[in-house]
């Protein structure tokens, strides 16, 4: 579904991306780990059209189509979802109103009606079990002093919601307890399927144990240099990166 | 060049004329507003409390004054099929400088008075006497201008104890066949313990037409009074607006004042309100809408001059192309009035990068043990906020539009008539979304037969 062919990408004129190389197919997990400032959310935000971002050059293809020439939001329409590691506060924006304003537009782009307020109600209400969701959250401002767990179970219930082809996890958990990282990750393999793919960016295995992965890539300095199965994440948790550092810098 | 000359040279050519048709009462304070105006000039963009606007430029058009007190229109109930969404108002109306009631006038009758001052003048004579220019300061020759060539207005009276059962509106509408000036003219006594809501839309039919309206409002709260007053301006970019609304405010009174433009030509909104008994309370709420080139200009005082008061002030603005928006907000704690509690906060949005917004908090505090404080900022839509929704395929206009609303919306929410409420944010959202007809607009939903 996804083809990404020696993606470059810089932000301010600092080149962060080098030339990623990846390809994601229906049913996969891929997990992307790697030191901090390697270019993982990076890439999750050139993925899903960060105007802050410039590519430079490669090009991203998503079921046949030029990704990087759509729109962020006709990127979401044609089931790309990024679930964000700081998700946005939004004031004064109710979540219903948030969502319901979301779904119709994907609804308004395949050329459908936009849904009753009864049937998105029952809809909302469905997915919200999912991630075991407070109602009265659901009726709040959108992430409005919401709490870090609460947040990332938020943007899995807005997964739920959209119902993305292919979803990117940006560190989902960072910043969560054991009890919140269970319900965020049960949420996601409830939401697997043969028909989507997910991408998971983490720091560290744990989540990992939760999301089995079928590929695990490192990225450092902005190129992917390792790929390999679930066991090198293993090992990545128990030797660290400078094995993989030492080995990519004695080559250059 | 000084542009009141005009209407100085009108007022003496006409004179006469013009006091045979207007109450007496409004003729006892021609002479005072004459004398004041002789040597008085309109202030000019860059002088005092006028950082953004230039009166003298918007009242140098050649605009016409009806002194002839002519009719220009039969009753305009007549013309406008009014449908009042969840709310049933007791609903009057403005021609240009004309006083109209309607069917649903009715409806209080025997508790709350709202007639013109020529019969107010017969029905409370001693009332008027009391109140008709006694809080309007002449020093702004705007208010002199409107005392000087006003020849009617509108008498609003809720008796001791009497809580008015269902709001007042007033539709002021603009419909002359030429450029016109009005000075329209508004008294509010709200006795002991009594309640009312008021609400004002102003609108324009005729958008061909430049318009300017100069209006003085008074308005006095008695002890354990509650008053709110709405004022929604809905007009045309050729309408422009000079209002100055005075407030007195005696113990335990609670009055709510809510300034809304969503369209308009050039607007001058001055508020003045005097808290002068204890444990009173002041909402001072303002929403400004403006694209293309609208002028709203916001200028509030609050003078707390009792103990133990409470006031809260928020004006938010919006604003798009060439819009220029402009606050100044004074708020003054005089001596010997411990516990006061005074909050401002003024917050604005430049959706355009050629939008323009000049703000000017102030606060003079001269009591110990008071809690007082003030805030402005003008900003930008937030770009992370709009790529989050974007992600979740929400259109970059519509996500625009969403945070737009979002942020007018607590402003929205001080509203204390729900049915205007619910139709503020219909409105706004409809505005925001660019299909605000002109009509379309105030509560009372009116179409014009055209």
């Amino acid at each position: 579904m996804l083809v990404i062919k020696d993606l470059q990408a810089s932000i301010e004129d600092k080149q962060i991306l080098k030339g990623i190389n990846l390809t994601v197919k229906p049913g996969e997990v891929h997990a992307i780990m790697g030191p901090n400032g390697s270019g993982k959310s990076t890439l999750s935000a050139v993925l899903t059209g960060n105007p802050a971002y410039t590519v430079t050059g490669g090009s991203a293809e998503f079921y046949g189509k030029d990704l990087l020439a759509l729109s962020p939001e006709d990127r979401a329409h044609e089931g790309l979802f990024l679930s964000f590691q700081y998700p946005v506060e939004i004031p004064g924006v109710s979540m219903v109103n948030f969502m319901r304003t979301a779904l119709n537009e994907k609804r308004k782009y395949f050329g459908q009606e936009p849904l009753s307020a009864a049937d998105f109600l029952k809809i909302m209400r469905e997915k919200r079990s999912i991630v075991q969701l407070d109602n009265k959250l659901a009726s709040r401002a959108v992430n409005e002093g919401f709490s870090g767990g609460e947040k990332k179970r938020n943007e899995i219930f807005q997964m739920a919601m959209l119902e993305p082809k292919l979803s990117i996890l940006d560190e989902t958990d960072s910043g969560l307890d054991i009890d919140a990282l269970r319900i965020v990750a049960s949420g996601v393999n409830t939401l697997k399927s043969k028909d989507n793919a997910t991408i998971v960016i983490t720091h560290y295995q744990r989540l990992l144990d939760y999301i089995k992965p079928d590929f695990v890539h490192v990225l450092y300095k902005g190129r992917i240099v390792m790929s390999a199965g679930p066991e090198l994440a293993l090992e990545l948790e128990e030797k660290g990166y400078d094995w993989i550092k030492e080995q990519v810098d004695s080559q250059q | 060049m000084n542009a009141l000359q005009q209407y100085i040279d009108l007022y003496d050519a006409s004179r006469e004329f013009i006091e045979q048709q207007s109450p007496a009462l409004l003729n006892t304070l021609r002479r005072e507003a004459r004398e004041r105006l002789a040597s008085a000039r309109l202030p000019r963009k860059g002088s005092e409390d006028y950082e953004a606007s230039d009166l003298e430029a918007v009242f140098a058009h050649d605009y016409g004054v009806n002194v002839n007190r002519l009719p220009f229109d039969a009753d305009p109930s007549e013309a406008f099929h009014c449908d009042v969404p969840n709310m049933s108002t007791c609903l009057y109306y403005t021609s240009n400088d004309a006083f109209h009631s309607s069917a649903t006038a009715e409806r209080n009758i025997g508790k709350v008075v709202v007639e013109p001052f020529s019969m107010a003048a017969v029905d409370y004579p001693e009332l008027m006497a009391s109140y008709y220019g006694k809080l309007a300061n002449m020093d702004d020759p705007t208010v002199a201008l409107n005392t000087l060539l006003v020849q009617d207005g509108l008498f609003i009276y809720v008796p001791d104890g009497v809580i008015a059962e269902r709001p007042v509106q007033l539709v002021n509408i603009f419909n002359a066949a030429l450029d016109m000036m009005v000075h329209r003219r508004i008294l509010i006594i709200v006795g002991k313990n009594a309640a009312i809501k008021l609400l004002a839309c102003d609108h324009t039919q005729s958008p061909d037409y430049q318009y300017l309206n100069n209006q003085v409002i008074e308005i006095v709260a008695m002890q354990g009074s509650t008053v709110d007053y709405y004022d929604m301006e809905e007009s045309t970019p050729k309408t422009n607006r000079v209002s100055s609304i005075y407030v007195d405010q005696h113990e335990g009174s609670n009055v709510l004042i809510d300034g809304i433009t969503l369209t308009n030509g050039f607007t001058r909104n001055n508020y003045h309100v005097e808290v002068n008994g204890e444990h009173a309370e002041t909402h001072l709420l303002g929403m400004t809408i403006a694209s293309g080139e609208q002028h709203v200009d916001s200028h509030t005082f609050i003078s707390h001059n009792a103990p133990r008061c409470h006031s809260n002030e928020m004006f938010k603005y919006v604003l798009n192309d060439n819009a220029v928006g402009a606050f100044a907000g004074k708020i003054l704690v005089q001596p010997n009035c411990p516990r006061v509690e005074a909050y401002q906060g003024n917050r604005n949005l430049c959706s355009a990068p050629t939008a323009k917004m000049y703000t000017k908090p102030q606060l003079e505090i001269y009591t110990d043990d008071v809690m007082c404080s003030h805030g402005s900022a003008v900003g930008q839509l937030d770009e992370e906020a709009l790529f989050y929704m974007r992600t979740r395929g929400i259109g970059l206009e519509e996500a625009r539009r969403l945070l737009m609303q979002a942020f007018v919306a607590d402003v929205i929410d001080g509203v204390r008539l729900d049915a205007l409420k619910d139709r503020l944010h219909y409105l706004v959202e409809k505005r925001f979304a660019g299909t605000l007809s002109s009509c379309a607009g105030c509560l009372a939903a009116c179409r014009s037969n055209d």
